[in-house]
């Protein structure tokens, strides 16, 4: 259907969706691939970038990690997944599983929880409030190397601050770095600090979007402060909760400068002499830079992105059932009331 | 060359991290080809401390159309070894001129093709420059010269006389070296000052003693460590490395150790706080008390000979990868800073003992004394066993399982091992790093 028309070219301010325009030809034709293309064209640019940044890397990878490939060597030949069957029968790799599972149990739930509790303080009334609002912020905005060098200072056994507090009870000088709890307590305690103050901050922006009409019925219910955080406040707040556990998962699974700078000396990739801070990510590197071991290097990269996949996929399912459960008794509350 | 600070080290760690991101850091100088009077630049890619300050200058007024940039200097050896490996393996990045230190040297050798062939710009005529083996280690089997000698890593002991004489322990050089002709008489002699100053190690941590007693030993008997010429693992047969780990063992079991883990924060302020009364020392390790204690350390130390009978650890040549644009231009500056008068600058400046036979025999050498080491007579101390060391021949993979090894006798200092278990370890982790 072709009508000639006399109508003006549609001017900037009247354009319409294209199926509304006037037909017009050769005008309609680029008004429909309009409408079709540039959706695509619009968000081409973040694909074009992912392609070569993210995919491009990503299917490189698995195919060097099908490779028996030393650094800087002319040849290459392709094994198949004998690189995965190694790594995955290596104990270093398993043990390096466990300490980053591990370094990210014994950080995440202290670091959220003090990180609620910062929040709900620095949502009272306070003088300067801004100013501790923003004062919170400071450790993450310190640089991770420098916040690692000081803390690698604190645990220094023989003139380390802790050691030195330690030794008024009794304690003898300590290494932090030679046992697996106490160098994974040295590492937590250095990502919760830089963590806590940028997670309060977030659930501290929850908090003020909760209704204030709801503490002061509350109050009027008699219902102490305790009681209005833990069955209103947290309650509220479980999205933004579920946002900082999934942040901090993909965080805490690809912890490195931490623990690598906490073992200083001549080969920190290794996490220690028993390698008792080691995390995936410096197994990796280890791979690489310890043993040129390009290949080897690549298949861990892909089975980190799987764990990865893995515990996403675990956060998705207590996800939808936490908001499921919560449709379920949000459903229950309005029916009481 | 030794290895040098912590906090460059972190520094470059720090780098790393980035690149865990996915970011690469490349720096290279682009320079258009060169001829004649062209403006270039030449980095020169190195770690630790070369002391060349003196000799850039000399070289940029009589080639007025060269720039010279040092690199990497001060950064710590593990880092600088993955970065060159990085770097060769991208292709780009590498200096004009680069530093091979000895453990690399294997390596670098597998992978000659990436370098320039130094014959070529001249470097056969200069054989008689370096002592033979130094420069028998880098040339290829086909006749290719891939580096130049710079130093050698001749060994002494390092010691605080401060703490000798709280110990009522002589503090005279010769007397001092008259104590301790083999390793056991030296740990009798840590067990003496332990009784007397307990609240200080006798020595810094176990493993730059026991990577010295393993060089030292390798080079009277074996003629390698971890691996035999052939390339075959071999750190659970060589009589070497059992008898360097069986008096590192003893000496952690006499308890001299101050467990101050070598190129860490701790054991930098161990320096300061004089935390040990020993440490070996290879010649380049003197640049680095001198750096690492400061003013501080003025005539607080000096240097006696080391138990055992010399060794040489350490020790480096210049190369110039095939990525360099000015590979000519680059070969002769690394003619320059490695002929014998480079050398003996070099020396003045930080102590590296030189690889030159020249050299160690020029007067400005032998009559050198050092300052900072209440004057010790360097020259003599470091150079008189210099012509007689042997190579040790270390394999394309020693670093990896020298780290292991290292890390299992630092099991039993930090006693969270016993050190029959810590050997199986040694041994089983060390092969893995092989591998």
């Amino acid at each position: 259907m072709t009508l000639p028309t006399t109508a003006p070219r549609p001017t900037r301010s009247d354009r319409r969706p294209a199926d509304r325009e006037l037909p017009r030809p050769g005008w309609g034709r680029f008004s429909k691939l309009d409408t079709k293309a540039s959706p695509y064209l619009y968000i081409a640019p973040f694909f074009i970038l992912f392609g070569i940044f993210g995919a491009y890397p990503l299917v490189y990878t698995a195919w060097v990690a099908l490779h028996h490939w030393e650094v800087g060597a002319d040849t290459h030949t392709f094994v198949g997944l004998d690189n995965f069957t190694k790594i995955l029968s290596d104990s270093d790799f398993w043990n390096a599983v466990y300490n980053t599972v591990g370094i990210f149990v014994l950080s995440t739930i202290p670091q959220l929880l003090l990180a609620l509790v910062l929040a709900n303080a620095l949502n009272k009334r306070m003088r300067g409030r801004t100013f501790w609002r923003m004062g919170v912020l400071i450790p993450n905005i310190t640089s991770v190397a420098a916040v690692s060098i000081v803390f690698s200072q604190l645990f220094g056994r023989d003139f380390g601050f802790i050691n030195w507090i330690l030794h008024f009870f009794g304690v003898q000088p300590f290494e932090w770095q030679a046992y697996k709890w106490s160098s994974w307590i040295a590492v937590s305690t250095m990502v919760d600090w830089r963590w806590i103050g940028y997670n309060a901050l977030i659930y501290l922006a929850a908090m003020q979007s909760i209704p204030k009409d709801i503490y002061e019925s509350a109050s009027l219910d008699g219902a102490s402060s305790r009681r209005q955080f833990w069955t209103l406040t947290v309650p509220m707040l479980r999205p933004t909760i579920i946002f900082t556990v999934i942040i901090s998962t993909i965080g805490g699974l690809q912890l490195y400068a931490e623990p690598l700078l906490f073992n200083g000396g001549t080969n920190p990739f290794l996490g220690g002499t028993l390698r008792q801070s080691q995390t995936v990510t410096m197994y990796l590197m280890e791979q690489f830079f310890g043993r040129f071991q390009f290949g080897d290097m690549a298949a861990v990269a892909w089975l980190l992105f799987l764990l990865i996949m893995i515990f996403a996929g675990i956060n998705y399912l207590i996800t939808s059932r936490l908001e499921r459960s919560d449709k379920k008794s949000s459903k229950k509350r309005g029916g009481t009331r | 060359m030794g290895v040098t600070p912590r906090r460059r080290a972190l520094a470059a760690a720090a780098v790393l991290a980035v690149a865990a991101l996915g970011l690469t850091a490349c720096g290279d100088s682009k320079d258009k080809s060169s001829s004649g009077s062209e403006q270039i630049t030449l980095n020169v890619d190195v770690f630790g401390n070369f002391g060349y300050e003196e000799l850039y200058k000399q070289y940029m007024q009589e080639h007025p159309n060269i720039k010279i940039v040092e690199r990497g200097t001060g950064s710590q050896l593990g880092d600088y070894t993955q970065q060159v490996t990085q770097r060769l393996a991208a292709g780009s990045g590498l200096g004009d001129v680069i530093a091979i230190e000895e453990g690399m040297s294997i390596d670098i050798m597998a992978k000659s093709s990436n370098f320039a062939d130094l014959g070529q710009y001249g470097a056969k005529d200069l054989a008689g420059n370096f002592l033979d083996w130094k420069q028998k280690a880098v040339t290829t089997s086909d006749g290719k010269i891939i580096g130049l000698g710079t130093d050698v890593g001749g060994m002494a002991m390092c010691y605080r006389t401060d703490l000798f004489a709280k110990a009522g322990l002589p503090t005279n050089r010769d007397d001092v070296s008259k104590l301790w002709p083999t390793w056991d008489d030296y740990i009798n002699v840590g067990k003496t000052f332990k009784s007397k100053v307990p609240d200080a190690g006798f020595i810094d941590a176990v493993t730059n003693t026991y990577n010295s007693i393993l060089m030292q030993e390798a080079g009277n008997t074996t003629g390698y460590t971890y691996f035999d010429p052939q390339g075959n693992y071999v750190a659970d047969s060589n009589p070497a490395v059992q008898k360097a780990w069986n008096t590192s063992v003893a000496i952690l079991n006499a308890g001299l150790s101050a467990k101050l883990q070598a190129w860490t924060d701790q054991w930098n302020a161990g320096f300061k706080n004089a935390k040990f009364a020993t440490i070996a020392c290879p010649a380049w390790m003197t640049g680095y008390i001198t750096t690492q204690n400061g003013d501080a350390g003025k005539g607080k130390w000096d240097i006696a000979k080391v138990p055992g009978n010399g060794g040489n650890w350490g020790g480096s040549w210049l190369g110039v990868p095939k990525q360099s644009k000015h590979q000519k231009e680059a070969a002769e500056l690394a003619k320059f800073l490695t002929s014998p008068a480079g050398q003996i600058a070099a020396f003045k400046s930080k102590g590296n003992l030189p690889s030159s036979p020249q050299a160690l025999d020029d007067p400005a050498v032998k009559a050198a004394v050092n300052e900072y080491f209440s004057n010790a007579p360097t020259g003599q101390i470091f150079g008189d066993g210099a012509k007689q060391l042997k190579p040790v021949y270390l394999g394309a993979k020693n670093v990896p399982v020298r780290t292991a090894v290292e890390n299992a006798l630092r099991t039993v200092e930090q006693g969270t091992r016993q050190a029959d278990a810590a050997w199986a370890a040694a041994v089983a982790d060390g092969k893995k790093a092989a591998a």
